[in-house]
């Protein structure tokens, strides 16, 4: 049977910093400038948070966060290194940790300084969960997350028929969703002719089928669902889960290299939270390339396998589309925030208080997380009450 | 193609061998492409690790492939993330399925000719790119 979290947790607070090409502020700055709005959103003080689940492989670990506060008694901190997936992954630990009683207010902080630091090839190089394709595959020509995941778009592409269209159309709805968010760092329009004249990064993935590299920090504060009823506009988590790839340490071995650890996670998620595909009214997909989109409305069960590419067409994933996408822009036009972004966006749609991106009406929403050559993470929220 | 995968490019990151990859990595020096094969119940996996995902014995041997495969897929690398190959853009990285079951990812030789499809049958060469280090490459076969 499927462990059930539903409705024993909620996301009570949200905090973003600007989002932009050039900070001087640090990463470890960002990311408590993000904490305290949280913590202000959620209506508490530093000093209710006792969990802290980090960015694992960002630039602080729990004891800074502790440090800066003046914390005195945090009896819970943990990370989940899954890369992209780990923002909501770490939704998971921190519903455990509340539902449990371990702990009563858990802050998910996350900085980073990606367009003024270190580019993605070297952070990823940097992180444990690479070391195989370090050993055997980067002396031949491959580390960086567009070289290891573009053979994955292409194979889609010739088993199913998927198109540059396709990918493009993707993009695009992204760029007109981030024209309407002033937090968001792309505000120039983008036409399929656009993306098809951007230069080749890996083919088949042009630049403006990659995700921005930024500077920024978001956070967000979960508390258990008794104590979330005193926040000021509590999002209940309905249903949350993480799925892990087969070969998950490499993509080149994976049976089938376009099926997601997501594949694994929705049905759990799907089925805590107890509503199907067809009952979401937003998704805030993860997006550090157009396809790892079309593939994850694939593995969420939106389409069948194959189906994503056509899926995306005719303004579907828009914001009058029946499935509205990644209504903030995304990383591939707000801003690369591992997805904490998209977090902080589907609360927003939750409480109502999305502004010109707000879906009409919208009482259930999911949020993914994609990353670490595979590993997949899905939370589905509810309206605030 | 770039033929330029033959250049020395002494920035071109070179493995480090483990434990369990040192045979691997001692066999393409040989010009020997070397997998993994289960010493219980024979299960051939790639690339090299200390323990059997179906029998968990750890028990190895070794095996040395046909060096025969198909195309699983592929992508032209035009931005250059690895400084070392920045001499070498565009190049083709293809995953090749092994007539044994596992995949191998490799740079593709001469594959502007080659007429990159699934299913392609390609066959694996050696190459020493720089000193010391032999690395398997696909060619179309």
């Amino acid at each position: 049977m499927t462990a059930s979290l539903s409705g024993k947790a909620a996301v009570v607070g949200i905090g973003e910093t600007a989002y932009l090409r050039g900070s001087d502020k640090s990463a470890l700055a960002l990311q408590l400038e993000a904490s305290l709005r949280a913590i202000e959103d959620a209506g508490l003080e530093p000093k209710d948070i006792d969990g802290i689940l980090p960015y694992a492989s960002g630039a602080a670990v729990a004891e800074d966060f502790i440090t800066n506060f003046g914390l005195e008694d945090v009896t819970f901190s943990a990370t989940t290194p899954m890369g992209g997936a780990s923002c909501v992954a770490a939704i998971q630990a921190a519903a455990v940790a509340v539902a449990t009683g371990l702990c009563r207010n858990v802050l998910l902080p996350i900085g980073r300084r990606g367009y003024s630091d270190s580019r993605v090839a070297s952070r990823v190089a940097a992180m444990p969960q690479f070391h195989v394709v370090s050993e055997f595959e980067t002396p031949s020509g491959t580390i960086a997350p567009a070289q290891l995941y573009a053979p994955m778009a292409r194979r889609h592409m010739e088993l199913y028929g998927t198109t540059a269209d396709q990918f493009a159309e993707v993009a695009v709805t992204m760029r007109r969703h981030a024209m309407l968010n002033d937090n968001a760092i792309m505000q120039k329009p983008m036409t399929v002719e656009d993306h098809h004249a951007s230069r080749m990064i890996c083919d088949p993935y042009r630049l403006f089928d990659c995700c921005l590299e930024s500077d920024g920090g978001a956070a967000i504060v979960i508390s258990g669902a008794e104590r979330a009823a005193d926040t000021r506009r509590p999002v209940p988590i309905m249903g949350v889960a993480e799925g892990h790839p087969d070969s998950p340490s490499v993509i080149t071995q994976r049976p089938e290299i376009t099926r997601l650890g997501l594949a694994k996670a929705a049905p759990r998620a799907f089925g805590m939270a107890g509503v199907r595909p067809e009952d979401v009214d937003v998704a805030e997909v993860y997006d550090c390339f157009t396809w790892t989109v079309i593939c994850q409305l694939e593995d969420l069960g939106f389409c069948a396998k194959g189906e994503g590419g056509a899926f995306v067409e005719g303004g579907r994933i828009g914001l009058d589309g029946a499935l509205p996408v990644n209504t903030h822009g995304g990383l591939l036009s707000q801003a690369h925030i591992v997805g904490m972004n998209h977090v902080c966006e589907l609360v927003k749609q939750m409480r109502g208080e999305a502004g010109r991106a707000q879906v009409a009406d919208a009482e259930i929403g999911l949020v993914t997380g994609y990353g670490d050559l595979g590993d997949g993470s899905l939370a589905i929220m509810g309206a605030a009450a | 193609m770039s033929g330029a995968a033959t250049e020395l490019n002494p920035a071109r990151p070179a493995p480090e061998p483990t434990i369990d990859s040192k045979p691997y990595w001692d066999g393409l020096k040989e010009r020997r492409l070397l997998l993994q094969q289960c010493g219980d119940c024979g299960l051939v996996r790639h690339y090299p690790r200390p323990m059997c995902a179906d029998c968990h014995s750890l028990e190895v041997g070794w095996i040395e492939s046909s060096r025969q495969g198909r195309l699983y897929s592929w992508t032209e690398v035009h931005h250059p993330f690895v400084p070392g190959f920045r001499g070498e853009i565009p190049y083709v990285m293809a995953t090749v399925e092994l007539e044994e079951g596992v995949r191998l990812q490799c740079q593709m030789l001469d594959a502007a000719s080659a007429g990159l499809r699934l299913d392609l049958s390609v066959e694996i060469v050696f190459l020493e790119v720089q000193d010391g280090l032999v690395l398997p490459f696909a060619q179309a076969a």
